[in-house]
Parts: C-alpha cells; sequence; structure tokens
C-alpha cells in the first residue's frame, strides 16, 4: 500500500506506523468527566466498512504524523489536511 | 525415441544430458524436462500423492499438476517449468515431495523498479499492449513466466510477426523484457511482485506500475471421465505445444476427446507429426469418453466410447494418447486479486473479467476473447458419467487425488458453497492451486445440485499465484543480515575477553563473561559478588535516550511521567515511570536535567523506538502549542556503570579534581568533567543498589573510556559483569524491569509504586486510575517470593496457586515474574505478580509442575539494603 506523506509524498506503508482511528480528541475536563466518558476515548474506536479517517506516522521517514481517508475496503487513501 | 526429426524451438545443435530416477538420458537446449521426458519415451513420472496412481505429464506449462518432481534441493517443480541443462538430476514424486535438511545455498536478490506500464503475459495480446505503451513514451517492463517471449505463439504460428515484435520492443531503452520470471501477486495501487527464477535461485521483483496489463491468456481445461488420469492423457493444447514447440510426438495412435473447436489445430498438427488420429470424440456429435484402458506400467493403451444419451453400444479404440479440450478459462487470478470482479459467460462457458479496473487493464484470452485459443463453438459440459455410479476415479483435482465421489460427499454432507467445498475435499490446495481444477470444482457442484454454473461461482483467488519459495522472500537477509545488528563501541572489547552475547532487540549486549571453563551459573555469581563487595563495570550504552530541548521541556515531561519535574535542579537527575492513557506502565528511565530548557531522558533499551514515537505523537497531535523539540541520542552516547563497594575509588582514580564525597556528589547527581581530553558526563545512579556512577562519553570515546575504567580499576579487581548478573542484582533490590514484571496491564500502583504518582499534576494516564477496574482490590500486586526450599528455583512465568495440589482445575492467582538464584541472599528468590499479593506477605503460594509442585512464601519484593544506605554511602 502506498501513503501519500503530506511531507515526503508516496511511500511504502512499511515505512509508517499506524495511529488508529484520527480526530479522537483527548478529552479536557479529566477531573469531571463520568467512567463510560473516559472508557469510551480509551477503548472505543469506529471500525467502518468504508472510508475512515485515521493516522499515520512517518515513522522511518520524517516522523511527522498526518491524518489521511482510508477506503478500508479498496485502501483507496486521500489525504486531508487537518493533522489533530 | 519420439522425437520428430525436424521442427520446434530447439537447439539442436547443443545436446543435454540429465538424469531422471538415476537414469541417465538426454535432450536438447530449449527442452523442459517434460519435453524431453517425453522425447525419450518416459511416460509415467511419479504417482500420486494419496491414491499411488501412475502419473504422467498431463499440461505443458504452469498449470501442471501431475509432473511433479524434486530437483536437488527443491522439493516440489513442475517437470513442464523446469528447463533442462547437463547434469540435471531429477527425481520424479512418488507421492510426497523430501525436505532437504541442507540450508539452501541458492542466492537470492530483490530488486525494485517503477513503470508506467506492467504488461503481464508476453503473448500476443501482451506484446501487441507493450509496443503500443512503448511507442507512446511509457516506460515498460513485460514479464513472462516462460524462458522465451511469446506465450502461445511458441506453439505454433505466427513466428515473423513474434521475431519482428521482440526485435522491435529489444531496441527500445525503454523497455524491460523479463522472462522465467512469474507476476505472482498484485497488491494495492499496483505493486506487483514477481519471481524471477534463476539457474542458482532467483530474484523477487517489486514493481510499482502506474497501470497494469494482464494478459495473461488461459489455461485449458479437462473434461471429466472415469480413469481420466492415466498417463498418456493430456490437455489437447499441451498436445500441440510438444509436437510444435518440442518436435517431441507424446503418442503414437491418438484419441481427441472435446466440446470446442480448438481441437481442430490438434487434428492438424498430429496429421503433420504423422502421428494416427484413431479418433475425434465430440460431446457436440453426442459422444463421450466413459473410461479409458491401461497398459501393464498402468499408462494409456485405450478409451471407451459411448453415445451421451440412450443405450447405444459402447465401443472401444487402442490409443496412447488422449487430446483432452473442455474449454478455456481465462487466467483471472491477478484480476481478482485486484478486486476486480467476474462473470459467467454462457456462451464461452468459462468465467470473465466483468469489466477492466481503472488501472488494471485485462487484454487478450485473459479477457474472454478466446479466438487466439480456437474455441469456435462450446457446448458447455464437464461431466461424463460412467456406466454405473462409481465416481471413485473420476478425477477433479490430479494433484490432490480428489475425485467427483469426493465433491458428492462434500454436498451429501451438506455443503452447498464452493469454498466449503473446497476446504471439505481439498481440490485447489495443491502446489498447483487448482489451475486444471478449481472452474470444474464449481461446475460439478453446479451439475450436482441443478443449479447454474454461474450461479456457483468461483472460489477467491489468492496470491501467490504460483509458489514461491521462503529463500526468495527473504531475500539476502538470512544469517547475520536477518535484522540489522547493533553494536555499542565498547563491543570489541567484549568479544576479545570472551563475552557471551544476548539479543535485546537488535543489539547485542554482554550477557556474562566466563573466565576459566566457568558455566553461566559459575559465572554470574562470581560477577554478583564482584558488584556487591567490589566494583563491577557494565557497558550501558544501549540506553535508550532522548534529548529534549525548548522552553517547555518541563510543562511536557510533567505532562508525560507520572511523577513531577518541577523540583529537579539543573545538575540532577530523576527516576521516572511513563503509563498509556489506559494507566499500564508503559516505559521507565532517568531524566536528566541538563541546563537551561535542556533534558535528557533515559528509556529502557528495546523501548526507546516507542518511547520517542510516543513524545513525538503528543507533540504533534495533542500539545501542538509546546515549544519542545525530541532527538534520539541514543547512538551518540557510550556509557560505563561502575558498581559497588569500591565504585568511587575507581572513578576518583580517573577523576581526581572532582570531589566525590556524597556532600559534594550526592545520589542523583550528575557533573560534566574531562578525561584525557575527552568529554565525560558522570551521573551517580545505579541500577544494583550499590554506590554506582554512570560515566558516558560521546559515542567516539566508549572503547577509551572503558578502557580506562578497567585500567583504573584493575588494583581493586574491577569485574565487568553482563545482563544476567544486572537482572540478579536489579531483582535484588525489587527494582523493575518493564516488559518482564509488567505486560501492558500492570499499574505503578499494582507495582507498589504508588509513590512516584503525582496527585497534584495531571499527566497522561492519571484519569485512569479512577476508573473501577484499576481500583479493584484483588489485583495483582508485585510481590517477592521465597521458595521454601532455597535450591528451588521457580521457572519464570510458572504460574502461581493458592492450593497445593497439581490435579486440574486449579485455581490461579498469578505467576512469576522474574527468579534466579542469588549468592548474595545464599538462595533462590523470584518476583511475581500475585492477586491481593502485599495482603499475603507470609502466607504460601504453589507452583503446580507437570511433577511435582513449588511451595514458596510471599515476602515483600525488595531483598536487600531496604533502607538505601550502601545507595548512598
Amino acid at each position: 500500500m502506498l501513503i501519500p506523506c503530506p511531507w515526503c509524498g508516496d511511500r511504502e506503508d512499511s515505512e509508517f506506523k499506524y495511529g488508529g482511528a484520527a480526530q479522537v480528541a483527548y478529552p479536557q475536563d479529566l477531573e469531571t468527566i463520568d467512567d463510560p466518558t473516559w472508557a469510551r476515548y480509551i477503548f472505543i474506536r469506529p471500525n467502518p466498512k468504508g472510508p475512515m479517517a485515521e493516522r499515520w506516522v512517518h515513522t522511518a521517514g520524517c516522523r511527522r504524523w498526518f491524518n489521511v481517508v482510508r477506503d478500508t475496503v479498496t485502501h483507496e487513501i486521500k489525504p486531508i489536511r487537518d493533522h489533530a | 525415441m519420439s522425437r520428430l526429426a525436424t521442427g520446434g524451438r530447439l537447439d539442436r545443435s547443443r545436446p543435454t544430458s540429465f538424469t531422471f530416477n538415476g537414469k541417465h538420458l538426454s535432450g536438447f537446449a530449449g527442452d523442459t524436462l517434460a519435453s524431453a521426458l517425453l522425447a525419450n519415451d518416459v511416460r509415467v513420472v511419479g504417482t500420486s500423492v494419496t491414491q499411488h496412481r501412475p502419473r504422467g505429464i498431463f499440461s505443458a506449462g504452469i498449470e501442471e499438476p501431475n509432473a511433479l518432481v524434486q530437483v536437488g534441493p527443491d522439493p516440489m517443480l513442475r517437470a513442464t517449468q523446469v528447463e533442462i541443462i547437463d547434469g540435471l538430476d531429477a527425481i520424479g514424486l512418488d507421492g510426497r515431495s523430501r525436505l532437504s535438511a541442507e540450508p539452501d545455498t541458492g542466492r537470492f536478490d530483490k530488486l525494485y523498479a517503477h513503470c508506467e506500464v506492467l504488461v503481464v503475459g508476453a503473448g500476443r495480446a501482451g506484446l501487441t499492449a507493450a509496443l503500443a505503451a512503448a511507442q507512446g513514451g511509457d516506460r515498460v517492463i513485460v514479464v513472462d513466466e516462460q524462458g522465451e517471449l511469446g506465450g502461445r505463439l511458441l506453439s505454433g504460428g505466427w513466428d515473423d510477426w513474434l521475431k519482428d515484435t521482440v526485435g522491435q520492443l529489444s531496441a527500445m531503452p525503454d523497455v524491460r523484457l523479463l522472462t522465467r520470471a512469474t507476476a505472482f501477486g498484485l497488491y494495492d495501487q499496483n505493486l506487483v511482485l514477481i519471481a524471477e527464477r534463476r539457474p542458482d535461485g532467483g530474484r523477487l521483483h517489486q514493481v510499482r506500475a502506474r497501470r497494469v496489463v494482464l494478459a495473461t491468456g488461459a489455461h485449458e481445461r479437462p473434461l471429466i471421465f472415469r480413469n481420466n488420469d492415466r498417463p498418456g492423457v493430456m490437455l489437447a493444447g499441451a498436445v500441440r505445444t510438444y509436437v510444435n514447440r518440442y518436435g517431441v510426438t507424446p503418442g503414437r495412435r491418438a484419441v481427441i476427446f472435446t466440446n470446442n473447436d480448438s481441437a481442430q489445430a490438434l487434428a492438424n498438427d498430429l496429421h503433420r507429426a504423422a502421428i494416427t488420429l484413431e479418433a475425434t470424440v465430440d460431446v457436440r456429435a453426442g459422444e463421450a469418453i466413459v473410461d479409458t484402458r491401461a497398459s501393464a506400467d498402468g499408462s494409456l493403451s485405450g478409451v471407451v466410447i459411448a453415445p451421451l444419451v440412450g443405450n447405444g453400444r459402447a465401443r472401444e479404440v487402442e490409443c496412447d494418447l488422449l487430446g483432452v479440450s473442455g474449454g478455456f478459462n481465462p487466467t483471472v487470478h491477478l484480476f481478482s486479486q485486484a478486486q476486480g470482479r467476474l462473470r459467467y459467460d454462457a456462451g464461452l462457458a468459462c468465467f470473465v473479467p466483468e469489466a477492466s479496473l481503472p488501472t488494471v487493464e485485462v487484454v487478450g484470452a485473459a479477457s474472454g476473447d478466446l479466438s487466439g485459443r480456437g474455441q469456435g463453438t462450446i457446448m458447455p459440459y464437464w461431466l461424463v458419467p460412467g456406466e454405473d455410479d462409481d465416481w471413485s476415479m473420476h478425477f477433479v483435482d490430479l494433484e490432490r487425488d480428489v475425485t467427483v465421489a469426493d465433491v458428492r460427499r462434500a454436498l451429501g454432507a451438506g455443503m452447498r458453497s464452493v469454498e466449503h467445498v473446497k476446504r471439505f475435499t481439498t481440490i485447489g490446495t495443491g502446489s498447483d492451486q487448482g489451475k486444471t481444477a478449481g472452474i470444474n470444482e464449481g461446475a460439478i457442484v453446479a451439475t450436482q445440485l441443478g443449479q447454474p454454473v454461474g450461479a456457483v461461482g468461483v472460489t477467491t483467488f489468492r496470491p501467490p499465484y504460483v509458489p514461491v519459495s521462503f529463500g526468495l522472500i527473504a531475500g539476502r537477509n538470512r544469517g547475520d543480515l536477518f535484522d540489522p545488528i547493533r553494536l555499542t563501541s565498547i563491543h570489541p572489547w567484549h568479544v576479545a575477553h570472551d563475552a557471551r552475547f544476548e539479543n535485546v532487540g537488535q543489539w547485542k549486549r554482554p550477557w556474562y563473561f566466563p573466565r576459566d571453563g566457568e558455566d553461566m551459573e559459575a559465572a554470574v555469581r562470581r560477577e554478583c559478588h564482584a558488584v556487591r563487595e567490589g566494583v563491577g563495570v557494565m557497558d550501558v550504552s544501549t540506553l535508550g535516550k532522548i534529548d529534549i530541548q525548548g522552553p517547555d521541556g518541563l510543562k511536557f515531561l510533567n505532562r508525560l511521567y507520572t511523577n513531577a519535574f518541577d523540583t529537579l535542579p539543573i545538575g540532577m537527575c530523576r527516576y521516572g515511570l511513563l503509563c498509556k492513557a489506559d494507566g499500564m506502565v508503559f516505559d521507565d528511565g532517568v531524566v536528566m536535567h541538563l541546563g537551561l530548557d535542556h533534558y535528557l531522558a533515559t528509556t529502557t533499551t528495546g523501548g526507546a523506538a516507542a518511547v520517542l514515537d510516543w513524545f513525538e505523537e503528543w507533540l504533534q497531535t495533542e500539545w501542538t502549542d509546546l515549544q519542545v523539540h525530541c532527538t534520539s541520542v541514543t547512538d551518540h552516547w557510550a556509557g560505563v556503570a561502575v558498581a559497588g563497594p569500591n565504585a568511587r575509588a575507581v572513578v576518583s582514580a580517573l577523576f581526581p579534581s572532582i570531589p566525590l564525597d556524597t556532600a559534594s556528589f550526592p545520589f542523583l547527581a550528575v557533573r560534566d568533567a574531562e578525561l584525557k581530553g575527552f568529554p565525560v558526563r558522570l551521573h551517580r545512579i545505579t541500577f544494583s543498589g550499590e554506590l554506582a556512577y554512570e560515566l558516558w562519553t560521546p559515542n567516539w570515546y566508549g572503547l577509551a573510556l572503558w578502557e580506562s575504567v578497567i585500567e583504573a580499576g584493575e588494583p581493586l579487581g574491577i569485574t565487568p559483569y553482563g545482563t544476567e548478573a544486572m537482572h540478579v542484582l536489579r531483582a535484588e533490590k525489587g527494582y523493575i524491569i518493564v516488559g518482564q514484571e509488567t505486560d501492558g496491564t500492570v499499574t505503578p500502583q499494582d507495582l507498589g509504586m504508588g509513590w512516584i504518582v503525582s496527585k497534584k499534576k495531571e499527566f497522561i494516564g492519571k484519569r485512569s486510575f479512577r476508573r473501577a477496574d484499576t481500583s479493584r482490590p484483588d489485583r495483582r500486586h508485585l510481590v517477592g517470593l521465597f521458595p521454601v526450599d532455597g535450591n528451588e528455583l521457580l521457572p519464570e512465568g510458572a504460574q502461581l496457586s493458592l492450593e497445593s495440589r497439581t490435579d486440574p482445575p486449579i485455581a490461579m492467582v498469578g505467576y512469576v515474574t522474574s527468579s534466579y538464584r542469588s549468592t548474595t541472599l545464599g538462595r533462590t528468590f523470584a518476583l511475581a505478580l500475585v492477586e491481593r499479593g502485599r495482603e499475603r506477605i507470609g502466607e504460601t503460594v504453589f507452583a503446580p509442575m507437570p511433577d511435582r509442585l513449588i511451595a514458596a512464601t510471599v515476602t515483600e519484593p525488595i531483598f536487600w539494603d531496604k533502607e538505601n544506605r550502601r545507595r548512598d554511602s
């Protein structure tokens, strides 16, 4: 699989590490949130059949984290801008 | 001999001698083992895998299910693909092959390439596509599994066109032509893996192509009838190949059995080769072969022909060659691997690609254009009933010895899907992957169930398309080159002093330094004793090291580590613990405060890369406002630990100007110094519990520093020690090793390290310590164990129970994480994770072994110098 690193261009997936679902925000109000909310952050991630926003890090390259949308059926990858 | 006087694509000026089953035979350059065997009248090549039936040559190519041979260390090759060379020594498989006990001496390499167009298959369609693309200015790679370009054209016709086209392509600079190279996998974004056969090994080509053109042709399939497996029964197209390409007559008296037009060309070829055509049996004319007869060696001696319908009389015809054609299956394997969809074409009686994919085009016979194979009109027909209801000799998969009776058994057991029938019967699971059997399997299921063939479908085509050796996949990554080996700058000294090494990640670390024939136990005992009573020295260069700089460094560390660093002044260091967000221990190390906005964190030897990734993840994805830079400096520094009551004397001899008394240089202090003109950083840190210093120097000076320490320590009997002694010493002191005392389910509190978890500040994982699970009272705690018999060594990983019995089921309450013989304690001891362990101190637990029970007393997990007097002395 080729992964489009926003800094280095298309590279083989063996250069990257997978970082799971993207756009999963770290909870802000840690003192007040309840256990189920925290547990959802720790343990629950989307696992769609089809397009999925996910994070990768170019470990064997520029070491930058970035987000892409990958179709989990076809492995078609589209870059997205938001790197949070 | 059955060689024609003229014809074929052989070099008759180069006779080639080889042996088969020990017999000396000869052929010509250009022969395959199969064509040479036929030329030498060898009809029986081996016996089948389960039924031990004699088997011969069935095809002329990659699809061969029968003629399997062992050649040297290669346990299973197709005689139809082995090119003969002088001295070739082949053995026909007697059922199964034998793996060689010798190491593979073949040379394998990997090559990487990119191109605009990759053409798979160099027949007429492939060469046409390649020429068009190359003329359009594209970089083109053409791969073909045969030794010569041309595909089916090599078996007759189009000679001038072939010569001209190959000539044009060869002259073009941006065209690469690869022969003996099979594209066996088509992966995401057109990564194509190609296995190239070389005389002594092979090459794995990994080609990334903008566009892939599949010109993979079609495989002829047989019709199925009783005793259809005898040597002499051959695919009709294969007979043509042997006659035209190799100048061989595979028989003298032939019969043709077909349901389509393609065998017409075979009749002409037989005539030219003076092979008598005894009969043409065409199901379209209402006749079929219902059985065959065998001669003494099991090879074909005749066929039984009967009308398809009614009770007409059967007749027997003598023959030694039967050319069979049941139609053609487009070779859609790679297309299917690329997730291309297939449809059943009733007119062609085969599965064809529904449509080309955006970047994968299918052309020629592979696309369903069977005009080149001359299929013409076809009457879909698959299976000829025998004269009774016995289906046990109607072979569907010749390599796996699976018959129609087996398929009927699968259906009788309730299976309906071709995937289930495949797994129940093993059809298509041989090394040929059912190239001549798979489609027939589906068709037989369909006919037995009375369903349309298209509705039953085909089994999934998965890579690899052909068997691929492990040697090819490994390439040069064998032995020492299997994985990178990391060596410290002090390594040559260790080698010169007979160290035994252990692998820690990619590092080679000295394990122990045996002297005068010591075994490991004796060496470790001596090394431990030296550190406790004198002084020892250890290479600690492999510790992971991350340099952390920037104005927000302190804030960053405070958010990551469970403990705070606000009170850490410049020139001091502090032990730190890292947890993941789930609150489980992830790594540990020492954080040094080196200067304004400058820290350095050490990690475990194995965890360095993961910790840096973790730091970067937070910096880049969550805390993008922090001004911090992290740099791996693991390889920049060599480290030498000097440990033991005499450590101060050794270090002081090297650095006489630095006061080392505890008041001037307390535990956890850091000082920069110089030795013989090179920089050395001194840290007072211990991992043995003794008074100890870690001396760091830029990697370049590592060996010089080590040798200086050895020299200065010589009068005090300084003793180099390895990782095993280090493990024993730290366990005596109750220091954990992440990954040994922890496994990703252990919290700091489980380890009795609540003291390092800040109550005041926020850090990664803190919220999880309020989860119900992490506050369960029955969690496993780190404890110590003293086996009741002080000579008994608990195996690491041993399960622990409160019940003193060995017959299961036994309720387990934990397991041993570390276990050693201690010369310091004069007995064995262990660390363990035990349910409610801290409440069980003084109680007895039991480790059930296969033959006995080991009893041990639960203790606190610290066995040596609880008051840290030695550390701080």
